[in-house]
């Protein structure tokens, strides 16, 4: 890189990072902090550290509450309908998309820039305008609140974005090596196998991972087309109640914020440059 | 991304076959087609199909709880919401949130492309971190900023308190009034969507020449002429294009003010607003027309970027 930068420069630069890396981590510190306050000590400033910020006993009943406790019921469900909605729409609209993205890379056929240019533009649409049509034929149609009812909405925003990342990693790729492969002797499966997969795959998988972040933060579709057999967690926490009727929620919803952000902040520190190059290359929000 | 010119590319040794090979290119055509076909008949079908069925049935009087009143109305759900100031106020609230944001995470996108770009240090830690807000879940990070200053539980006001030495009233209600509470939801905004727009910004750094920059320095030019007339010029496409899909993206705001104030004190946006009166109102009909409404503010807002400040999308972004 810039080796021409004085190490005075480079300090500075580092002593830069820090109230960066203090703004993003701050706010999910205190989610944490809060998820293992007790209940009492959620609304006693005296009984926490940094101003009000870090309990001074560590307590788990939060997430007894979620997980075993009185918010069993809301939780878990959302969990399961939220993990099931996600997979589905990513695998759906990742492998539509990849027959998708090889016909646009590979193939000369008129309409690919109608195609990509389509993408991108519905997936700029407000989520919301569409809520109220499907609304209205769910309720007709009985999928108003069903499994289904709400993967066919998360298409929408999984796979335009799917279609555009998936056809610009598709587009780097060197596909003369298939050919070449079959030159060598390889059969049409052994250069698939061998050759192509492994260098489609790492472009797939990214793609993957980063549609099911967006179905993942979904909010809109989730609270306004499911009432609760397919609520998924992000409505699901809009509507948490305390351990009774009189508390507050917060203990439980910090510690099911906790629980849903684990493994995405691990895929993250896991495939970060992968999802970088995915989200530039692709240009589109995630 | 340099779509269109990779597909022509690759798409050049198979033109000079057509000329010989008309029936090869017709089956490669119909291939074509037929891989491509599914994805773009689903995509259509999940999203313009909705909004062809909003507009018609904005057109209607309409509420779900009265399927026999249904009456054809022409454009009087539009006059009634165009004429009313509730309307307006969740318009201007909107473009007050875009706008803010917009500003804020220029100036907190650019500062951190910038210092991504040249840092040595903590270089891969840095980049793994700002890619965290970006994962987590909006409403998560309403959850966290509405905690954190909360009066009861938060500490943000005693953080304040201890640095302005006491100035800083404890009991700040930031929901207590409009503004204070916008601030708070723009914040959330925000820390969750810098990081996005600092990588788009990153990736349009990286294409400008640093021995341009170098050749100024030489000339004499000082940090801020070298940042304002070599780097920034050089990166106006992928600088457009962050901006169009941040105000873009902006616009529907909806998650943040739903869990952070739930609309009170006059913070309900367009999309809130579309929702009350679709599914809390079942009035199918205005709640359509809100929807088409926001959908062509949305297709205005893009026409202005895509005409006036000439942004390619097709030729965009990083690579």
């Amino acid at each position: 890189m810039d080796d021409n930068l004085s190490t005075k420069v480079k300090s500075w630069l580092g002593v830069a990072a820090i109230p960066i890396i203090l703004w993003t981590c701050v706010p999910l510190l205190f989610i944490l902090a809060e998820s293992l306050k007790s209940t009492t000590a959620l609304g006693d400033p005296t009984q926490n550290t940094f101003g009000n910020f870090w309990p001074k006993d560590i307590s788990w009943a939060n997430y007894q509450l979620i997980f075993t406790g009185g918010a069993k019921d809301l939780f878990l469900p959302a969990l399961w309908h939220s993990v099931v909605v996600c997979l589905a729409s990513t695998v759906i609209s990742v492998v539509l998309a990849m027959f998708c993205a090889y016909a646009i890379s590979r193939l000369d056929f008129p309409g690919k820039k109608v195609i990509l240019t389509t993408a991108l533009a519905v997936s700029f649409f407000p989520v919301i305008a569409m809520v109220t049509p499907i609304f209205n034929l769910w309720r007709q149609i009985g999928l108003f609140d069903t499994i289904p009812g709400l993967i066919i909405p998360y298409l929408a925003l999984t796979l335009p974005l799917s279609i555009w990342i998936l056809s610009a990693f598709f587009q780097q790729i060197p596909w003369e090596m298939e050919q070449a492969a079959q030159v060598d002797g390889a059969t049409h499966w052994q250069a698939f196998v061998k050759v192509v997969a492994p260098l489609a795959a790492p472009g797939v998988f990214t793609t993957a991972i980063i549609a099911f972040f967006t179905a993942w933060n979904d909010f809109v579709f989730s609270l306004n087309l499911t009432a609760q057999n397919a609520r998924t967690v992000p409505a699901a926490l809009a509507f948490f109640t305390g351990a009774s009727q009189f508390t507050q929620p917060t203990g439980a919803i910090c510690a099911a914020a906790v629980v849903v952000t684990i493994p995405v902040v691990i895929l993250v520190l896991v495939f970060q440059k992968r999802i970088v190059a995915g989200l530039t290359s692709g240009a589109v929000k995630g | 991304m340099s779509a269109a010119v990779e597909t022509a590319k690759h798409a050049s040794p198979q033109k000079r076959q057509r000329a010989h090979l008309t029936d090869r290119a017709k089956a490669e055509r119909s291939l074509g087609w037929k891989l491509a076909g599914p994805a773009f008949v689903v995509m259509l079908f999940v999203t313009l199909w909705p909004i062809a069925d909003a507009v018609w049935l904005s057109l209607f009087n309409y509420r779900l709880t009265d399927p026999a009143g249904k009456t054809f109305v022409w454009f009087q759900n539009y006059i009634t919401a165009l004429s009313d100031p509730l309307f307006w106020q969740t318009f201007v609230t909107t473009f007050a949130i875009v706008i803010f944001t917009l500003i804020f995470e220029l100036i907190f996108g650019m500062a951190l492309a910038m210092v991504m770009h040249k840092i040595v240090i903590p270089r891969k830690t840095l980049r793994t971190i700002v890619l965290i807000p970006y994962s987590i879940i909006t409403v998560v990070s309403a959850f966290a900023w509405t905690y954190a200053v909360s009066v009861s539980s938060g500490f943000m006001n005693y953080w304040l308190h201890f640095i302005t030495a006491g100035g800083f009233p404890l009991d700040y209600d930031w929901f207590g009034g409009r503004w204070s509470s916008l601030f708070i939801i723009c914040l959330s905004e925000i820390w969750k969507t810098t990081p996005f727009m600092s990588l788009l910004l990153l990736a349009g750094l990286a294409q400008v020449d640093s021995s341009m920059e170098e050749a100024a320095q030489v000339d004499g030019a000082t940090w801020w002429q070298r940042f304002y007339k070599v780097v920034l010029p050089n990166m106006k496409a992928a600088l457009m294009v962050a901006v169009l899909f941040r105000t873009l993206d902006a616009i529907r705001i909806y998650d943040n003010p739903y869990v952070m104030t739930g609309g009170a004190h006059e913070t309900t946006t367009l999309s809130m607003l579309v929702s009350n009166e679709t599914i809390t109102r079942v009035e199918i009909g205005m709640g359509s027309c809100l929807s088409v409404i926001l959908f062509i503010i949305v297709l205005i807002v893009a026409a202005i970027f895509v005409r006036g400040f000439k942004v390619d999308l097709t030729s965009s972004g990083g690579n």
